[in-house]
């Protein structure tokens, strides 16, 4: 049946495939950190227990070995000993188990730091701010910087000459120095914008015009190094596009027959933006991501404070539930441009069946648009 | 083909300003004497004729520690540029060509790994390698996590060259898989990987000077991440002390500017078609 519809096919073939990759990433995202032989009750325990007298500490660990699934229990929830009357350690692969089950259903556990508050609470007070930083300035971000690359590549001479230089300039440096620099001179030496946090520190996240007024001054300077990075990077893709579609044979067919140049330029940017498509998809995965370093910088209140305050209180159950998460969301974000360019692009549809998950090579000009993929991953 | 490479002046820019750095790098150590080991003055004492950069939060010498920090972000970028190149073409070029079981199995992994975050993988490992993490240990951390994307550019670049005719001439002359792809394949692609290097090295300097600010740095050496990360955590922003961030900023931008140009211009030279 699915023969006759190449787009469902597409979507299901391309939907198992990155389910197969979310198995695969939570796999991972459980064993790594587990590699070192730190367990987190021994961590809490370290944190409480000099003060408790030994019954009180044991009564205490089994609580939270029992909390972190640790223990084996019979059906009623009570811990199963041996001999000697220590509790039964669950094996690591029932823990997986567990895992997977409570992950699966949104559980992500309880932080080791911030005990007992839950992970998924923690996350869900920072991913808003995360957003709220990372998508606006990404998406317009983007449109910013394929119209200004389109223009460079059309227009050439001095608009062009300008530009590019700029843009391989902004392109090319790395997110946080554009942070350090944005903050050390219009937050600290010119003191216009406040250079650290969310909002007023005086003030609670509420929705009020004040906060609101408050929340997007401290926007400002965050919002400026991201805009600038994405909007250097996209334009440069976005120019050698132009560049290489202004030289192929239908362009310059269109031109012999006398075409009008405006529809000339609409055929032209509507193949150019297919790859830049896959450009966005890149840039919208590594947002959560990316947004570690930034919001570091920024002391800005999201999920990259919160995965820097657990790497450094070594909070593993929040490091995780903050990695799956922005994995999640990276496959997520791919798998949709995956389906939007397989809905705009036929040869990718009908073509081939194993292509990888960020589409096919097809429409890729030598390295001009692939080759920053690694430079993406780090911001 | 090379003499285009000379006239192009991006490539020569760039090609100044990372040999610069690297000079940089090899050749301070011999004009000056790097002194990390003690305290020569008081807490972010600003530049002065003995201290061109001033000091750290401990009293360090900042010239010194940012000459040793350059020192290991290179060698990171590089090391970790190699294994991913190295990696990444041996599979590429041999499921390029090969084609059959082993590169369906091994293209299926590098698209799998290829859209799991990298910074993530390394976050994960970094936490669980608390005791041991090792400027060198980071480096091929880095390197066996970038692989996949140099795989997935080299297997594509090397698959479109089994089809020409002269690989095929080879083989009807009865050559074997070695001695095809060592001099009918990888002549063809060498410009290519060495473009894929040097933006792996940029990546590599990038990824270590990340983590490294996230506070998961190697606990043996200072990078210009760890500089940084320091820098932050001890309040330099705060205090007005420039010369505790700015130099390394300015460092590891002027790096990734540098690579990053070499590539943009080659690119250019190589592929005409993106030229006017």
């Amino acid at each position: 049946m699915l023969q006759n519809h190449p787009t469902l096919k597409h979507v299901f073939g391309r939907a198992g495939w990155y389910f197969i990759t979310f198995l695969v990433a939570i796999t991972i995202n459980f064993f790594l950190p587990r590699l070192g032989d730190s367990s987190p009750v021994d961590l809490i325990m370290a944190r409480a227990g000099s003060n408790l007298d030994a019954a009180t500490a044991r009564e205490q660990e089994e609580t939270y070995l029992l909390e972190f699934g640790l223990v084996q229990t019979d059906p009623s929830g009570k811990i199963l000993r041996d001999s000697a009357g220590k509790p039964l350690r669950t094996s690591l692969l029932a823990q997986f188990g567990r895992y997977l089950e409570l992950s699966l259903r949104g559980d992500l556990g309880t932080s080791i730091l911030q005990y007992p508050r839950r992970v998924g609470d923690i996350i869900s007070a920072a991913l808003p701010w995360t957003l709220a930083l990372q998508l606006p300035t990404i998406v317009l971000g983007w449109i910013v910087g394929n119209l200004l690359g389109a223009l460079a590549a059309y227009r050439g001479g001095v608009i062009d000459r300008v530009l590019y230089p700029i843009a391989l300039l902004t392109s090319a440096v790395p997110a946080f120095c554009v942070g350090i620099l944005l903050v050390y001179v219009f937050g600290i030496q010119l003191e216009w914008l406040p250079a650290v946090g969310g909002y007023d520190e005086g003030m609670l996240p509420e929705a009020s015009w004040s906060f609101i007024a408050s929340a997007s001054y401290y926007y400002v300077l965050p919002f400026t190094s991201i805009f600038v990075i994405v909007v250097g990077h996209q334009a440069i893709g976005m120019r050698s596009m132009c560049i290489y579609e202004l030289g192929t044979d239908y362009v310059k067919y269109a031109k012999l027959l006398g075409m009008n140049e405006r529809r000339i330029v609409l055929y032209m940017f509507r193949n150019a933006m297919l790859p830049q498509l896959t450009g966005l998809a890149l840039a919208l995965g590594a947002m959560v991501g990316g947004a570690l370093v930034a919001e570091m910088i920024f002391s800005y209140p999201g999920l990259g404070m919160a995965i820097l305050t657990a790497i450094q209180g070594n909070d593993y159950p929040l490091i995780t539930g903050c990695t799956l998460l922005i994995t999640a969301t990276v496959l997520v974000a791919n798998f949709a441009v995956d389906i939007l360019i397989g809905l705009l692009d036929p040869r990718i549809r009908s073509g081939r069946p194993s292509a990888g998950p960020t589409g096919g090579d097809t429409s890729q000009p030598g390295a001009a648009t692939g080759a920053d993929a690694p430079l993406m991953a780090v911001r | 083909m090379f003499r285009g490479l000379w006239r192009s002046v991006g490539f020569l820019f760039g090609c100044a300003l990372f040999f610069g750095t690297l000079l940089l790098a090899l050749l301070a150590p011999a004009f000056m004497t790097l002194d990390v080991g003690r305290r020569v003055g008081l807490a972010y004492m600003p530049p002065s004729r003995e201290h061109w950069l001033g000091t750290d939060h401990l009293g360090l010498d900042m010239l010194s520690l940012l000459v040793l920090g350059l020192r290991s972000s290179l060698y990171v970028g590089l090391l970790a540029g190699s294994v991913a190149t190295v990696v990444g073409t041996l599979i590429g070029v041999y499921g390029g060509y090969k084609g059959g079981l082993l590169d369906d199995v091994l293209t299926v992994l590098t698209n799998l790994f290829l859209v799991i975050p990298t910074l993530i993988v390394l976050i994960l490992l970094s936490g669980s390698l608390e005791e041991g993490r090792s400027l060198t240990l980071i480096a091929l951390l880095i390197g066996s996590t970038t692989w996949t994307w140099s795989a997935r550019a080299v297997r594509a670049q090397s698959s479109s060259l089994r089809a020409r005719d002269h690989v095929a001439l080879a083989r009807i002359n009865g050559y074997g898989t070695l001695h095809i792809v060592l001099l009918h394949i990888l002549p063809y692609l060498l410009s290519y990987i060495f473009m894929v290097f040097i933006l792996q090295t940029a990546s590599g300097i990038l990824t270590e000077a990340s983590i490294s600010m996230l506070g998961l740095g190697p606990y043996d050496s200072i990078s210009l991440g760890t500089i940084l990360n320091e820098a932050i955590r001890n309040e330099a922003l705060g205090d007005g002390a420039w010369w505790a961030f700015v130099p390394a900023t300015v460092l590891v931008t002027v790096i990734a500017f540098s690579l990053y140009i070499i590539n943009t211009a080659m690119e250019s030279v190589f592929n005409p078609r993106l030229r006017k």
